[in-house]
């Protein structure tokens, strides 16, 4: 969990875009020792020290909310900078990484933020769908000593509720098993998502949520120092 | 593996057949203790469901989702698409109806519609009925009412109409202690193309392995086992576990 002797928690915005249950993420977050605001103001993710973007539903109609809320530049900006290295950590969370890619086979027509390659797609082969249970997380050959995995051990379990899953490619960071090998959590740069959702998914989960605290208190701490 | 906490005037309770009802202690604490050893989720059913009992429960989630970090469900007098959207936002991840759905089926599709069939569990009722096509027939009102109608169709049904879980709880076994109604459980499983959860009747650790491999449930809920301190939700699992049943580790 992360340091509180540091200074003041790290200022997290989780953007609040009228969709589902966002307060889960809000306070698992706040749990691992991160200031984190449920918002839906421009200025205050702006000033964020990391951003967050969760995600329930159909990948359409998350698409059509964000953009209602006039969230969707801020988020497509705040993606793409952290990616890049040029803009604070930012985390995409269920279908919050689903709309990281250009689009999904469930909303034929909806236009994602695409800053990550490919199409979402259909949980293939003779699975029920949604999956909606505890999987383990397999990181993929050479991300097991990514900082989002740090102290988190062998094969963690965590939840997931989705029918619909990132390619496997080249920002997959870990799959688990579902009839096929499925894209379970993904990163470039400084931008992390996770198909499952970390706020649900116990100790594991809070583990993952305090790495990536971990990652925006250091980047804030680098800010400053430049 | 899901603990269940009946929940009146903000305590948890579980009585025998819905009668006698006993003080199992605070639900938030009872609940991130649950977290704790290892439970895979929680389910709350208020059972008091009065109308002024609607803003205690409304606490109570907000609470929990402060302390607790696995999926919970809660149900108990929830009519409509607006008390749904109240659980939610509340902080739970998925609401249960089951008398409400069976006086207005069309509920569950509006549920579903709105905020996702992985947001709707059906709790359905039943118990053995010879009348009855499948052998056993839906009770609503805490198993007080019979409605005439089959187990199996109204599973059917349900699901049809956008149900994402179903929470089958066997009346005749119910706060009895003598394991699950495995041969309910196998009746419906063909109709329950969704996840089955199997509820009523766990008094001992092997009557969970019975669910779970007899019954063919996907998730097996028990409450007083836990609440009293006789076993805790990492021995459930374990015991599971040694049975050959896929769990996640507590």
């Amino acid at each position: 969990m992360s340091d509180p002797s540091a200074g003041p928690a790290p200022l997290l915005a989780v953007l609040d875009y009228g969709i589902g249950n966002l307060r889960s993420a809000q306070k698992a977050l706040e749990k691992v020792g991160a200031d984190a605001r449920l918002t839906d103001d421009p200025d205050l993710v702006a000033a964020a020290d990391g951003v967050v973007l969760p995600g329930v539903g159909a990948f359409g109609r998350c698409v059509e909310a964000l953009a209602a809320s006039g969230l969707r530049p801020v988020a497509e900006r705040a993606a793409r900078g952290a990616s890049a290295g040029t803009g604070p950590p930012f985390l995409g969370i269920c279908v919050g990484l689903q709309m990281l890619h250009h689009g999904s086979d469930e909303s034929p027509g909806a236009v994602g933020l695409g800053v990550l390659d490919g199409d979402v797609g259909v949980l293939v082969g003779d699975v029920k769908r949604p999956q909606m249970q505890w999987n383990r997380l397999e990181p993929v050959d050479g991300a097991a000593d990514h900082p989002m995995f740090a102290g988190l051990g062998d094969g963690p379990w965590t939840y997931f509720v989705h029918g619909y899953a990132a390619p496997v490619g080249p920002a997959t960071v870990a799959t688990c098993r579902y009839g096929t090998e499925v894209c379970a959590a993904e990163a470039v740069g400084d931008l992390w998502a996770c198909q499952f959702h970390p706020e649900k998914s116990s100790t594991a989960g809070l583990r993952v949520l305090a790495n990536f605290v971990a990652l925006v208190d250091a980047r804030r701490a680098e800010r400053r120092v430049a | 593996m899901v603990p269940c906490l009946d929940v009146d005037g903000g305590r948890v309770v579980k009585g025998v057949n819905f009668v006698g009802l006993r003080d199992a202690g605070d639900p938030v604490e009872l609940a991130a203790r649950y977290d704790a050893e290892g439970a895979d989720e929680l389910v709350f059913l208020d059972i008091t469901a009065s109308s002024d009992a609607r803003d205690t429960t409304l606490d109570m989630v907000r609470h929990v989702a402060e302390e607790v970090f696995i999926p919970f469900t809660v149900g108990g007098g929830i009519r409509s698409v607006d008390d749904a959207r109240g659980i939610l936002r509340a902080g739970a991840d998925k609401v249960s109806v089951n008398t409400a759905a069976v006086d207005r089926p069309d509920l569950v599709g509006e549920v579903a519609a709105e905020f996702g069939s992985q947001c709707v569990v059906v709790a359905v009722d039943a118990r053995r009925e010879p009348d009855a096509p499948s052998g056993f027939q839906v009770f609503t009102h805490g198993g007080r009412t019979p409605t005439g109608i089959d187990l199996v169709a109204w599973v059917a049904e349900v699901v049809k109409r956008g149900a994402g879980e179903i929470l089958l709880t066997s009346m005749d076994r119910d706060g009895t202690r003598d394991g699950f109604d495995v041969e309910m459980l196998r009746a419906v499983g063909p109709a329950a193309t969704v996840p089955l959860i199997a509820s009523g009747g766990v008094g001992a650790l092997d009557h969970l392995v019975e669910g779970a491999v007899d019954g063919g449930a996907d998730a097996v809920l028990a409450a007083s086992i836990f609440h009293f301190g006789e076993h805790t939700v990492a021995e459930a699992k374990a015991h599971l576990a040694a049975a050959g049943v896929a769990v996640r580790p507590a």
